[in-house]
């Protein structure tokens, strides 16, 4: 009985074990993302994004006065940095860009990027952030790493010109992690919620049922 | 002045159950399926999934109607609906991973509740109906998760659908039509997503429920198998109660409290910090919105469903693998009629036997995985194997499993019953 017991906790981790092992995976070197701890990350990554991105790719399912509360900057701060086209901030981020217009430049329409973290992971986003080469056969002179052919230029190339690689890198890594944050912009107070939750669960309703049980079962032989 | 309040509204309450009581058997049905429902007393662990299931059950019904009130059914706006829901609605998304995670825990939960009633079998007479309710809940389970997974309108959702509404295409002469009536178009479009959102919150849950009930009503009629697989109401004392049997109410229901909070323990663990599930419970495609003009480079469907998704794969004809489809999953319906076994629990059956049961719960597993992955793939890097024949020795082996069932017993010495249960 006890074997046949331990036969399906072994049958279950198997199960859970495999399937892990089973993930895709796309052997990129994993960046480490702290979603409780990244605020000044978040704020330098958002800049980057309104400067470099927005211009070609839009982030519909966020909106301006979201993202300020959640970086921790105040309307007026937002106003002056981060908003330069005069939407409200209560407006998402959306582009003037037409996709058919898009379409015909760049050979594909920019993706909007709200969820990409989710759809490509943040480890491929660092690698194709950081992973532009000079390839004259592309129509930029640029390809990539992990995206061959790409059709976005290389939108950072003086950037990353005047910035030493590790600052690049840095800047880079500031930028998945704000793509990290928009695709799932509740992930700190999930965390932060869960932590509470198990612990309730835990130190509280598990001794309690434990204790009923207990003193209901101590008759029954 | 208290007192002459606290009893006249004491008075007054229990004569007002008593009115109900004198027109609904309130009583009569908490004692019959509850405090008068002997129960074995050596239930183990493998016993927690059926509440287990009912619990989560209970969790999808919940967060589905506050989804229901946020969600969009329609082309154009259903997967904005879902980010409104992740973003805009406060807890909005703690709805909705605790719906995305119940319904991977939901199949969690039945697979071992299933496991449970082949170990001990639970299947046999006098509860075969019980075995045969259990898997139309398990088929209709099957019906609505797919049919909610369509809902988000992501690129999974639309191309899983695509593949799995394709086999109906399979069937002879009327394939094509039939596919189109499910469909309502002749792609699977705004249309499609309206009637399978009406299906999957309402008529499938109705049906679901309905189920659940006679699923109960039938296991209280006839009394709760136990791991040593023998009857309690066997040995009675002098008034008529089993003397290993114990009231369901207070025992059962405290001790299943434990396993409630344990399961939450997990669950809430992915809900709150891996609700994706490492992509196996929200598949990463699916944040990308349907586009009926890209297929994605692979289309798995959700791994629930990969065991038998593995099976049709394996057999290189479509038509055939269809019926092997169809085959591994009735040919469990029969199970009560294939195990000839004099005995119930794999207790006190053979080694054979128990080797039997666990390749099989080894290669449904492995099946598992190949439905998973690409076809071509290598196995543990291995060069010389690839998926699909990993997926047809397992399906061999899958089906090979009822062969034992049926043959074994006509061999296989058993071990004597004990009089009593065992602890």
């Amino acid at each position: 009985m006890k074997k046949l017991n331990s036969l399906i906790l072994l049958i279950s981790l198997a199960l859970s074990s495999s399937l892990m092992a089973a993930a895709p995976s796309e052997k990129l070197p994993p960046i480490s993302i702290d979603p409780l701890n990244r605020t000044d990350s978040l704020q330098r990554g958002a800049k980057l994004f309104v400067n470099y991105c927005l211009g070609c790719h839009s982030a519909k399912y966020l909106r301006y006065e979201r993202m300020a509360q959640d970086l921790e900057l105040s309307i007026e701060d937002l106003q002056a940095n981060l908003m330069f086209t005069g939407e409200k901030v209560g407006d998402p981020l959306t582009i003037a860009m037409s996709k058919d217009e898009a379409k015909q430049w760049f050979g594909a329409a920019p993706p909007d990027l709200s969820l990409h973290a989710k759809l490509k992971g943040s480890d491929w986003l660092y690698a194709y952030l950081t992973g532009f080469y000079a390839d004259e056969s592309r129509p930029y002179g640029y390809n990539n790493k992990v995206f061959p052919a790409v059709g976005m230029p290389h939108v950072f190339e003086d950037l990353q010109r005047n910035l030493s690689e590790k600052d690049f890198n840095k800047a880079m890594y500031d930028l998945t992690n704000f793509m990290d944050y928009m695709a799932e912009p509740i992930k700190k107070e999930r965390i932060i919620l869960g932590r509470w939750v198990i612990a309730f669960l835990f130190f509280i309703m598990l001794p309690a049922v434990l204790w009923l049980n207990h003193e209901y079962w101590k008759d029954v032989h | 002045m208290l007192s002459f309040l606290k009893n006249t509204t004491s008075s007054l309450a229990s004569s007002g159950y008593q009115w109900i009581n004198d027109r609904l058997p309130v009583d009569r049905a908490f004692k019959t399926h509850m405090s008068e429902y002997y129960a074995p007393k050596n239930f183990n662990i493998m016993y927690f999934f059926g509440v287990l299931s009912l619990f989560v059950l209970v969790n999808q019904l919940l967060t589905g109607v506050w989804l229901t009130m946020l969600y969009n059914p329609s082309g154009e706006g259903a997967f904005d609906s879902i980010e409104f829901i992740m973003r805009d609605v406060e807890y909005g998304w703690l709805l909705r991973y605790l719906h995305s995670t119940g319904a991977s825990a939901f199949f969690v939960v039945i697979y071992l509740h299933m496991f449970r009633a082949l170990m001990y079998g639970s299947y046999q007479k006098p509860r075969e109906l019980i075995w045969l309710i259990g898997m139309a809940i398990y088929a209709i389970l099957m019906a609505e998760a797919f049919m909610g997974y369509l809902l988000p309108w992501g690129q999974m959702s639309y191309w899983g659908a695509q593949v799995i509404l394709s086999l109906a295409g399979a069937v002879p002469v009327v394939g094509d039509e039939l596919m189109l009536w499910i469909r309502g178009d002749y792609v699977i479009s705004g249309v499609t997503l309206n009637r399978f959102f009406a299906l999957h919150v309402v008529a499938m849950p109705i049906v679901l429920l309905g189920l659940v009930v006679v699923h109960l009503l039938a296991l209280h009629e006839v009394g709760s198998n136990n791991p040593d697989g023998i009857e309690i109401k066997a040995k009675k004392d002098a008034k008529g109660i089993p003397l290993d049997g114990i009231p369901f109410h207070p025992y059962y229901t405290v001790h299943d409290l434990v396993g409630v909070v344990v399961f939450l323990i997990v669950f809430c663990s992915i809900v709150f910090f891996i609700p994706d599930g490492g992509g196996y419970f929200l598949e990463k495609p699916n944040y990308e919105p349907a586009n009926p003009l890209k297929t994605p480079d692979h289309i798995a469907p959700v791994w629930y469903f990969t065991p038998f998704y593995a099976i049709l794969r394996a057999i290189p004809s479509k038509g055939l693998g269809v019926i092997f489809f169809a085959a591994s999953i009735a040919i469990l319906f029969i199970l009560p009629w294939i195990d000839r076994s004099p005995v119930k629990s794999m207790r006190y059956r053979g080694l054979l036997s128990k080797l039997n049961l666990t390749m099989f719960a080894v290669v449904f597993v492995i099946l598992g995985i190949c439905g998973v992955k690409s076809p071509d793939a290598n196995p543990l890097g291995l060069s010389f194997i690839d998926y699909k024949l990993v997926g047809q020795i397992c399906t061999f082996l899958y089906f090979a499993y009822f062969v034992g069932l049926f043959v074994i017993p006509s061999f296989e010495k058993t071990k004597p019953l004990p009089e009593r249960v065992t602890s």
